[in-house]
């Protein structure tokens, strides 16, 4: 732990609080010292941590496919390759299995999607105090390194899928049909005295359908996530006890990483197959 | 927990890597694995091939073989018939030319004894005489027992 006269809960909060440069009213441009400095930067300020660990992964997950994808070939593929085109043909089997349309975008979008997120639930399994300490010996005190568990990254990826829901639900079906598939369902009249108020009841209801999946999409991997690290920093907390409470932490931490193994697999591909799912959707002329 | 800029840079990042993955990483990837499928794919059609013209040929020698012996067998019946009927033939002749010698022996035989025998008759006729002529000379007339004589003539 960072000191040795910390409580539990500032623990806890040291661990959920972001590295968070920002324009702060008081100190200007600034690296937030405390949650509450953070939190008065407002929105014009940026988490360091997230941004680090994020795109330093995904420049991982595209120099090593990148790699593989310069080098692949029609021959007998090697290690790298073989790893790659495993993951690939998964990712391709899950599109083509619940995508109908025709889209060059679906699939490379699924597999970055499905690679991004694993990789960032995979930090995870990351002891929760290893780089915080590493990085706290070298003067960074805040060090959040999963980036999934800040709801940045989730609502960011969704909103970014919900712009491709948007996007292609106009492209296919034009500006009318989306409307109208946006007013004329679940309800259908041809009475025009009726008409406004069943427009008004279906934009509501398929508005409330439209609005949740981009925030189901990312509450579920931010919520999933969130509770693992969660879990991981409690389990941390029972090394500050007596050696049994250590014992007892160590195994229930060994416990806990082998299960979440699936939960990270599994949040990672239900993001990418709702994605497809979605986009599969506004592809779809009638639903 | 803060809902900030992080969200848009994330964003643009998103993108970033999505334009990435889309334009260098998919294309290349499923392009080369395709491909591979496709080598396969006639690897194996081929493999099929051959494996379906050695079934063929392997029935064409059967074929072959079988056709062979069956011409084998046919000559073979042929040359044992044919062998056979030379043997019966020969022995045909054989009996043939056995029975002609033995029926050309018999009569030759036959026709000896004869000879034979008329040439005794006349010798033992000739002897008869001159014996009875010995005998009739010292006691009989000739003229007297001719009778006599004629019958023992005639009897031998």
């Amino acid at each position: 732990m960072a000191g040795t006269e910390i409580t539990s809960a500032e623990y806890i909060k040291h661990h959920l609080t972001n590295l968070t440069f920002g324009n702060h009213p008081v100190h200007g441009w600034s690296f937030a010292h405390t949650a509450e400095d953070a939190k008065e930067m407002g929105f014009w300020a940026i988490h360091v941590d997230t941004m680090f660990w994020s795109i330093g992964l995904a420049v991982l997950f595209s120099f090593y496919f990148y790699k593989a994808a310069r080098k692949a070939s029609a021959g007998v593929p090697s290690g790298l390759q073989n790893f790659v085109e495993m993951i690939v043909d998964f990712v391709n089997e899950s599109v083509r299995d619940s995508f109908s349309g025709k889209n060059n975008l679906a699939a490379p979008l699924a597999l970055t999607i499905f690679c991004w997120v694993f990789l960032m639930n995979l930090m995870d399994l990351v002891p929760v105090d290893l780089i915080p300490r590493i990085t706290g010996a070298l003067g960074v005190h805040y060090m959040k390194v999963v980036p999934s568990t800040d709801p940045n990254v989730t609502f960011a990826m969704a909103f970014g899928v919900f712009l491709l829901i948007i996007f292609y639900s106009i492209k296919i079906k034009g500006v009318g049909g989306f409307v109208g598939e946006l007013t004329g369902m679940p309800f259908q009249t041809d009475n025009m005295l009726l008409k406004p108020f069943t427009t008004v009841i279906n934009l509501v209801l398929e508005g409330v359908n439209l609005i949740a999946k981009p925030i189901s999409l990312s509450l579920r991997l931010f919520g999933n996530m969130y509770a693992g690290e969660m879990i991981f920093i409690l389990i941390s907390l029972m090394y500050s006890a007596d050696w049994a409470m250590g014992i007892f932490g160590g195994t229930l931490q060994l416990v806990w990483a082998i299960f979440h193994i699936l939960v990270i697999t599994l949040q990672a591909f239900i993001f990418m197959t709702l994605t497809i799912v979605y986009l599969d959707m506004a592809h779809a002329e009638y639903h | 927990m803060n809902i900030n800029l992080t969200l848009i840079a994330q964003l643009v990042s998103f993108a970033v890597f999505v334009w990435f993955t889309m334009k260098f990483v998919w294309p290349p990837l499923v392009k080369a694995m395709d491909e591979r499928k496709a080598k396969i794919a006639d690897g194996l059609a081929a493999a099929e091939r051959g494996q379906h013209e050695q079934q063929l040929a392997e029935e064409r020698a059967k074929q072959y073989l079988h056709e062979a012996k069956q011409q084998a067998a046919e000559i073979k019946a042929k040359a044992e018939k044919q062998a056979a009927m030379l043997i019966e033939e020969a022995k045909d002749k054989a009996f043939d030319e056995g029975n002609r010698q033995l029926a050309a022996a018999q009569a030759e035989i036959e026709q000896e004894v004869n000879r034979a025998r008329e040439e005794l008759r006349a010798k033992v006729a000739e002897l008869a005489l001159a014996g009875a002529e010995k005998i009739l000379r010292k006691e009989i007339d000739a003229d007297a027992h001719k009778d006599i004589v004629e019958a023992v003539a005639n009897q031998i």
